[in-house]
């Protein structure tokens, strides 16, 4: 067992963790990037698609060279880039326990930034009955399949999900040479940009059916249909794409409290989580935003840890916010010294709403109200301008977060 | 040793064929490996235990609640004892946990008695009644119905994959032939018997019947008549690592006349299963989860668990197991046919097969097989998948010796490229993903394959870049 001291350790090499990484190296921080997987850069490594870039980079690249560029990035500011390496769990405050090829390590830090992503639920988390037959995917096992390791993937799918997820995994299907049979939502909608929807449907030709309900897989060695009701639709390959989960298992391991709503860490503005020198960003905060919004976050949570290296005082309170349904959550979703990444909190909705007003209370004082002049479907983004942090009392408990 | 997949059988006379390779086969595969016989496992899957054997709860059962008197009750007795030593000398994952039979009414508080009684009938003496505020102690996430409960401190979880393939490696080490991929569709039970498989002929002179859901059809072709096995469908939902803290024991149903009851229990993975469902069908292959199955399932789990429901799911699966038509054992030697039936062997058959097989030989020798002299079996060492015990990312000297061992594949479950490798080059290796996952937990964990599922298929397919 060796044991390390280093200042930062970032907990995944995907966007926020590279940006994250890549800042702290060139303000002179000693930090180390630890990626489970055997090649850094996260899941865009496997979106050959294109998109990717426009907000922190303002270009657009596909998946693959954003993941490049972010982890050259990375190394060339000094970070030191660790593939292959587990984090298996907690031996201190701020010391983690891992496995690498080169045996098991002790890495104690002065701050941790967990940047650990999030994940599609499976068709087993959500339930969806029938036989267990091979053929039925998450777009990101798609994805790697077709792209990294080029695996067949049938002939005829069908798509669970019509959010941006869904789109790309059409995409992959095509590229796999798999007809797409149909797009299915439990939504009235679908729930992505009107034109990658229409693009897709008009190329690809297929059908969206929504408000779905009742899934059921069918087959027992392969898929051989999935029944929607007592709609048989025949095909050998079901992709459930979205339904994000974040991967909070490191942080529940180290007991670090978890959002109820976005079921990440609960963390301030200032992506501070409720222990002193524990950082979190991207993805694990916001199931799920885009690759370059998680990078934006990377950027903004170095300046958190910059700070926590530079005076270490202890925090003042830090009232919770809150929402009410049919909103699903926020993030950040704790009042924290500074504004938040964007200077905007991220929300999400459970069903589609059309031009609402987010009113901002905190003990029963308005603080703010808000009109969003555009109609939210669920499962994108919501945003709320964070100007009413300045009339917060960090007294007077949480704030809520209803329409009005 | 011999394994085949494809292709004729051997031409020559074996002296026992043993039909089905799930766990209770392979123990009497294993038992008859003792002996200088020419044993022939006759299996019509690719792979061994696919059946009943694996999708069932993984109870190591004392047999505290059989029926007393009845063959069932005596083998899960003298079977438990045996695969407790048996995992611990060739490592299969075991937890002696203990199970606590909670009562949620006056109806079942008033039956605990009864249950306790008829644990000393069976002659289990451990058991001791719990009031409710040790109960509360000793489980405090239970739900605030319960009652009270029955203390049965020998029920422990094993790990039932690592259990079937101990056996059948075990038996095929010791010289007993494998052959895969081939279902018995006629017999003539003449001498030696002629089996007629879908890999073509095969000649054994005792034959017997371990074919589980279909020991009855296989009955048949014999020439008996009388045994019909029907398929009771169980379905269960596999929760999520972090519900593991929620209990301490195993929680079983107070029994009654028509089920034995949904119970919560800890796996050896550290998962926490919910389930079965008990459902008499007509398919022997229908082993399809349902929305009322898992409806069900959920509503009895917000009663004895309530925080349960609030983690994930990480996997839901349904087995059959092989329900006779009344409630023992089927074990029935015809020494004019040379013959042995081996069914009706319920979920009890786990923690029983030892014994079963110890039985069988024995009858079987009375009945005139001369099994000639015994021989030790060579030892086994199986790789640990559980979680009762160091896995190999844990070892800073193991992987010191061969790196792979720190290169974990699945992230979730925590299985290195090693173990994989290791499993590909077993002597018998799996030909399918699910093979791999029962022999090594990849692919079995929260994510179901969203970060490895494609490097492992590549890696089984030995397509890896």
């Amino acid at each position: 067992m060796i044991r390390r001291t280093v200042d930062v350790v970032v907990v995944g090499g995907g966007p926020a963790g590279l940006a994250a990484a890549a800042r702290l190296a060139r303000a002179g921080i000693d930090v180390e990037v630890l990626d489970r997987e055997s090649q850094l850069g996260g899941i865009p490594r496997h979106c050959a698609h294109l998109g990717f870039g426009v907000r922190d980079l303002h270009r657009v690249l596909t998946g693959p060279a954003y993941a490049r560029h972010q982890v050259d990035a990375a190394g060339r500011a000094g970070a030191r880039l660790r593939p292959g390496v587990t984090v298996t769990g907690w031996a201190g405050e701020r010391t983690l326990t891992t496995t690498s090829p080169d045996g098991l390590e002790q890495l104690t830090a002065r701050a941790v930034v967990l940047a650990t992503g999030a994940r599609e639920r499976p068709r087993s988390a959500r339930l969806v009955p029938g036989g267990r037959p091979d053929g039925v995917y998450t777009t990101g096992q798609l994805q790697q399949a077709v792209h990294l390791y080029s695996q067949a993937a049938g002939t005829r799918a069908v798509i669970v999900g019509a959010e941006h997820v869904s789109y790309s995994a059409a995409t992959t299907l095509h590229h796999a040479g798999v007809r797409v049979v149909a797009m299915v939502t439990d939504q009235p909608r679908h729930q992505s940009y009107a034109a990658f929807d229409l693009g897709a449907r008009l190329r690809y030709r297929f059908p969206l059916l929504t408000n779905t309900a009742g899934l059921e897989i069918v087959g027992r060695d392969r898929v051989e249909g999935i029944r929607i009701g007592t709609r048989l639709l025949q095909c050998d390959t079901v992709v459930f794409t979205g339904d994000w989960i974040p991967d909070h298992e490191l942080a529940r391991h180290g007991g670090i409290a978890l959002d109820p709503g976005t079921r990440g860490p609960a963390v301030d503005t200032a992506l501070r989580v409720d222990r002193p020198g524990l950082f979190a960003a991207g993805n694990l905060l916001h199931p799920v935003e885009t690759a370059d919004v998680a990078a934006l976050d990377g950027r903004f949570v170095a300046d958190s840890v910059l700070r926590h290296l530079a005076d270490d005082t202890p925090s003042t309170p830090r009232p919770a916010i809150r929402v009410e349904p049919p909103l699903l959550w926020i993030a950040p979703n704790l009042v924290g010294p500074r504004r938040p990444p964007r200077d905007r909190f991220l929300l999400r909705t459970q069903e589609s709403l059309s031009r609402p007003t987010l009113m901002v209370r905190q003990a029963g004082r308005l603080l703010d109200r808000q009109h969003v002049r555009r109609t939210v479907q669920a499962n994108r983004p919501v945003h709320l301008g964070a100007g009413w942090l300045d009339r917060v009392d960090p007294a007077a408990g949480a704030i809520t977060i209803a329409l009005g | 040793m011999t394994i085949t997949r494809a292709g004729a059988l051997p031409d020559d006379t074996y002296d026992v064929a043993v039909v089905g390779a799930g766990v209770v086969g392979c123990a009497i595969a294993r038992e008859l490996a003792r002996y200088r016989l020419r044993v022939a496992l006759v299996e019509a899957a690719d792979d061994v235990g696919t059946g009943t054997s694996k999708a069932n709860t993984a109870i190591l059962h004392t047999g505290f609640d059989a029926t007393p008197g009845t063959l069932e009750a005596r083998l899960v007795r003298e079977g438990q004892p045996l695969l407790a030593r048996y995992a611990a000398e060739v490592g299969i994952p075991v937890d002696p946990i203990g199970a606590l039979v909670v009562a949620w009414d006056d109806e079942q508080v008033a039956a605990l008695d009864g249950v306790r009684r008829r644990a000393e009938d069976n002659g289990y003496r451990d058991t001791r009644m719990v009031p409710l505020d040790e109960l509360r102690r000793r489980e405090p996430n239970l739900g605030p119905t319960a009652l009270g409960a029955l203390d049965v401190p020998g029920e422990g979880i094993v790990c039932t994959w690592t259990t079937t393939l101990a056996f059948a490696t075990q038996a095929v080490e010791n010289g007993a032939d494998l052959h895969l991929g081939a279902q018995v569709v006629g017999v003539h039970a003449v001498d030696p018997h002629r089996l007629v498989t879908t890999r073509g002929p095969l000649s054994a002179r005792y034959l017997i019947n371990a074919a589980g859901l279909y020991s009855d059809v296989v009955d048949d072709l014999v020439g008996r008549t009388g045994l019909t096995i029907t398929p009771r469908r169980g379905q269960l939902i596999v929760f999520d690592k972090f519900a593991r803290p929620l209990i301490n024991h195993i929680l079983l149903p107070v029994p009654s006349a028509h089920t034995k009851g949904v119970l919560v229990a800890p796996t050896v993975y550290g998962n926490v299963l919910l389930g079965p469902t008990a459902e008499d069908l007509d398919d022997k292959t229908d082993t399809a989860s349902s929305r009322t199955g898992l409806n069900y399932l959920r509503d009895k789990g917000k009663v004895i668990l309530p925080r349960l429901l609030d983690e994930e799911v990480t996997a839901v699966y349904a087995g059959l197991r092989a329900h006779p038509g009344r409630g023992d054992y089927r074990i029935e030697v015809d020494a004019a046919r040379r013959y042995a039936l081996v069914g009706g062997i319920r979920s009890t058959g786990l923690t029983s097969a030892m014994a079963v097989a110890r039985h069988v030989v024995g009858e079987l020798a009375d009945a005139g097989l001369d099994p000639g002299r015994f021989r030790p079996l060579r030892e086994l060492h199986m790789p640990n998948i559980g979680e009762v015990c160091a896995r190999p990312y844990q070892q800073d000297d193991l992987i010191a010796a061969d790196p792979e061992y720190g290169t974990i594949v699945c992230h979730c479950e925590r299985v290195t490229r090693g173990e994989i490798r290791d499993a590909l080059g077993s002597p018998i290796p799996p030909v399918r993903v699910d093979g791999l996952r029962r022999r090594t937990r990849a692919l079995a964990g929260r994510c179901q394959g969203f970060y490895c599922g494609a490097t492992v298929r590549a890696l089984l397919d030995g397509s890896m870049p």
